[in-house]
């Protein structure tokens, strides 16, 4: 008879907290919010006591006082009457504008410069090479600081567009290109212009459902509907016979030398232009070779199977290579247009008005609110990443292999 | 046989042909610029637009270049000798030379301190970059931090003396207490560390400094492309240990820990350099002890320090997810601890995988230092804007500075970018 006894119970020694597996982690991490917790409580009684010291508290009631600045690039109404609040929604929206004409400009500069590198052309390959080292290896500071001075010093001031013999003239009539900035022509919202805009928005649905139409009828029954013409007539020929239909309802008001300075038109400051050109060739240095990547990503037998199968070279490249090669480019495209979006916050070092500029540059040196100002700044750039992140991880989602 | 042949055929050669040449396109340089430049129709109208613009790049910077005056001291002494003409003044270069590369601040008889410190960084990171070199040399890489702190710095010996004893002593106990558990090699080593510092730094006499060999120097006398090189140096080496930590904290399973990790990663990663140094120079004040003054540049270092590491731990922590799942499970099988298999199995593969992506975030990195100019610190961008471009001399001299700090940024950027691909192909071989 023999009787199985259960194991010897074990009393709880302390020396098991460290050695015991079981224990071990919990140990660890009691240690870990205890030291969380003291660094939190030392660094908070520093700060209450330096605030003391100050005189200040934490408050954001400043938000709402008038700011008392100017802003000389806004895109809604701003005057020096305006709350903190409304400035720094200013500076946001200007963020947000460089941000994106750089984003877009960035992937055309790098789209093409990292497609030129893997030409079958010697100089333009080398050229494209060179390129791409000189913009990745210099820091993004210099060539905005490098561009903002070519346009300064050496444009033409908007009084040598004067006289009857002017030192400058605008281009084609309408642009302007000057030391302060570019004028160009400004649209004029006429009557019926709403129906040509809603004609024009319809038309590039119609030129989506035809696109899509024609793919699906591809795939269905292998019958090819010519593409890029009807989607282009589509997309533009409602809209131009509206235009005139209804009597040209847009216009376009040209920039003109009124005193001292152009007026009329739009101007695109010459801080903006210094910050939207570097960052886009700084930036399509970076683009070009994740493109050039993603495409030598593709491995040579797809191509050579395509060839076989018998498409020609375009096709080749629009339906086998590039849905490959654009799975590998997205990610990384995508965390550059991230890296835009933060380097743009460089603009205080050229004087263009974005968030970092005016939150966190003349409302902290007016208020001396600084810890609120950095506050707010830091999570407004947290929210636009943590955007941009998650748009991301859907898009990969979207997009990975699916594997069995 | 022969006679069929003789009906048939008129005439047979008897004799070989002997090998000719090929015809002249078809080898040599004419077929290669066939092949390369003007392969097809359009290929041979980019190639034209191409030399163009070479032309047209070179024909305007060439002659403002080569024409280039390099010996006067004023700007306006500089255009009277160019007489109209298009060239550069050079002579910026030479006349703020000294200040361009340490600021203006620092005293000019002690430049070959900072001088001495850049030589022997050479030296200390030789044996780190190069696997070949002998061993033996690390331990000057070792020593090197406290010596180039002593050199920059300045004042009294003890203060690195006593840091380096910290270390020494720490690395002692760790040795002697890792074979029976790492926990307390590691935890032993850093208790005894902080006891030296704490006795010694009450051992130190107040007035040490007045009466130390080298003549100190406050920080804010730091400037140029000294500073630059220096907040890079600095700051990538302190992140690379604590990138290590973040990305194995990253990959724990203690959710406390790896939450404090995801979060300090992510918030980093999020916002932009540039408001990171704005909480340096104007809220980390707060935080600091309020009879404390922290200068800033040691607020700087903290700053981008902690960025470099988020960034680090990303890369490195790629490197951890690259490395097949059955090196971790052979650790385990083999019955090492987790501080033994990390030590010994993963992160020796982990660290060789991400080298390239580590490279890459230094780089990056340097460039950013430019950044420090925005919160009034004269690094080399900060001197040209500052103090060069606002004094009478030479206000008005934009490329020529600006094209020298280009040069030196490019030299030293693609100088390591270079050398990552040459590590690159040195790690593929034991890949395959």
């Amino acid at each position: 008879m023999t009787t199985l006894t259960d194991p010897p119970k074990e009393s709880f020694r302390l020396s098991m907290l460290l050695n015991d597996t079981r224990y071990r982690s919990l140990t660890l991490q009691a240690i870990a919010a205890l030291l969380l917790a003291l660094a939190i409580a030392y660094l908070g009684n520093n700060l209450i006591q330096n605030l003391r010291a100050a005189g200040l508290n934490i408050s954001y009631d400043f938000l709402g006082n008038p700011s008392n600045y100017d802003i000389n690039q806004t895109l809604i109404d701003y005057s020096s009457r305006s709350s903190h609040l409304r400035a720094a929604v200013v500076g946001i929206l200007n963020t947000l504008l460089v941000a994106f004409l750089a984003c877009l400009t960035a992937t055309i500069f790098g789209v093409i410069a990292g497609v030129l590198r893997l030409s079958p052309n010697w100089l333009v390959r080398k050229l494209m090479a060179v390129y791409v080292e000189i913009f990745r290896n210099i820091p993004v500071l210099i060539w905005i600081i490098i561009i903002f001075t070519l346009m300064t010093a050496s444009m033409p001031a908007p009084s040598a567009f004067r006289g009857d013999d002017p030192a400058s003239t605008m281009l084609l009539g309408a642009f302007a290109f000057t030391n302060r900035g570019v004028y160009i022509p400004a649209p004029v919202w006429g009557a019926g212009s709403l129906v040509v805009l809603g004609v024009f928005v319809l038309s590039v649905i119609g030129a989506f459902i035809y696109r899509r139409y024609a793919t699906k009828l591809l795939y269905d029954t292998g019958r090819l509907l010519p593409m890029l013409w009807p989607s282009l007539a589509i997309l533009l020929l409602p809209s131009i016979l509206v235009y005139f239909i209804l009597g040209s309802p847009i216009g376009l008001e040209y920039p003109e030398l009124r005193g001292f300075n152009f007026g009329g038109g739009i101007k695109i400051g010459a801080p903006l232009i210094a910050l939207w050109f570097a960052l886009s060739i700084y930036t399509g240095a970076f683009i070009a070779e994740n493109v050039r990547a993603g495409i030598l990503s593709v491995s040579k037998g797809q191509t050579e199977a395509a060839a076989a199968l018998g498409l020609r070279p375009g096709r080749i490249m629009n339906l086998v290579v590039l849905p490959q090669a654009l799975r590998v480019i997205i990610p990384p495209l995508i965390s550059q247009y991230l890296n835009i979006t933060k380097n743009s916050s460089l603009a205080i070092a050229v004087g263009y008005a974005d968030v970092t500029a005016t939150l966190g540059g003349i409302t902290l040196n007016q208020t001396g609110r600084a810890i609120e100002c950095v506050l707010l700044l830091m999570l407004f750039y947290l929210t636009i990443s943590l955007l941009i992140s998650a748009f991301m991880n859907v898009y990969n989602n979207a997009t990975k292999l699916k594997e069995r | 046989m022969s006679d069929t042949h003789a009906e048939s055929v008129a005439f047979v050669r008897e004799t070989a042909i002997p090998p000719a040449a090929p015809p002249s396109t078809a080898i040599g340089p004419v077929k290669w610029v066939r092949d390369n430049l003007f392969p097809t129709w359009a290929n041979a109208l980019l190639t034209i637009a191409a030399i163009y613009l070479i032309w047209l790049l070179l024909s305007s910077t060439l002659p403002w270049i080569l024409g280039g005056i390099w010996n006067t001291n004023s700007l306006a002494a500089c255009r009277e000798i160019l007489d109209g003409r298009s060239a550069a003044c050079f002579s910026v270069l030479t006349d703020r030379w000294h200040q361009l590369l340490y600021g203006f601040k620092y005293p000019s008889e002690l430049y070959w301190r900072p001088n001495l410190a850049l030589l022997m960084l050479f030296l200390a990171a030789a044996p780190v970059l190069f696997f070949d070199l002998p061993r033996k040399l690390l331990i000057f890489t070792g020593l090197y931090p406290f010596i180039a702190y002593w050199l920059i710095w300045g004042g009294t010996i003890l203060t690195p003396l006593l840091a380096l004893a910290g270390f020494v002593v720490g690395y002692f106990v760790y040795a002697r207490f890792v074979k029976s558990s790492f926990a307390k090699g590691f935890f032993g080593g850093i208790a005894a560390a902080l006891i030296i510092w704490f006795i010694g730094g009450a051992l130190i006499p107040e007035d040490a400094s007045s009466s130390a060999m080298l003549e100190a120097i406050p920080s804010r006398d730091l400037g140029g492309f000294m500073l630059n090189l220096m907040l890079g140096v600095t700051c990538v080496s302190l992140s690379l240990p604590i990138g290590i930590a973040l990305a194995l904290g990253r990959q724990s399973n203690m959710p406390l820990i790896k939450g404090i990790s995801v979060v300090f990663i992510e918030f980093i990663r999020g916002v932009p350099l540039i408001t990171l140094l704005f909480v340096a120079s104007v809220m980390l004040a707060y935080f600091f002890p309020p009879e404390s003054t922290v200068d800033l540049f040691l607020r700087v270092v903290i700053m981008i320090t902690m960025f470099a590491s988020a960034y680090i731990a990303e890369v490195i922590r790629g490197g951890l997810a690259a490395l097949p799942k059955g090196q971790y499970e052979a650790a385990d099988s083999l019955g090492l601890d987790y501080a033994q298999a990390i030590r010994l199995i993963i992160l020796p593969q982990a660290l060789k995988i991400s080298i390239p992506g580590i490279v890459n975030i230094a780089v990056g990195l340097f460039k950013d230092t430019t950044l420090v100019s925005v919160i009034s610190l004269f690094d080399i961008v900060g001197m040209i804007r500052g103090p060069i471009l606002a004094s009478t001399d030479w206000n008005g001299v934009y490329w020529e500075l600006f094209m020298f700090a280009s040069i030196l940024f490019f030299v030293v950027c693609y100088g390591i970018s270079q050398y990552s691909q040459w590590l690159e192909r040195r790690l593929a071989t034991d890949h395959r």
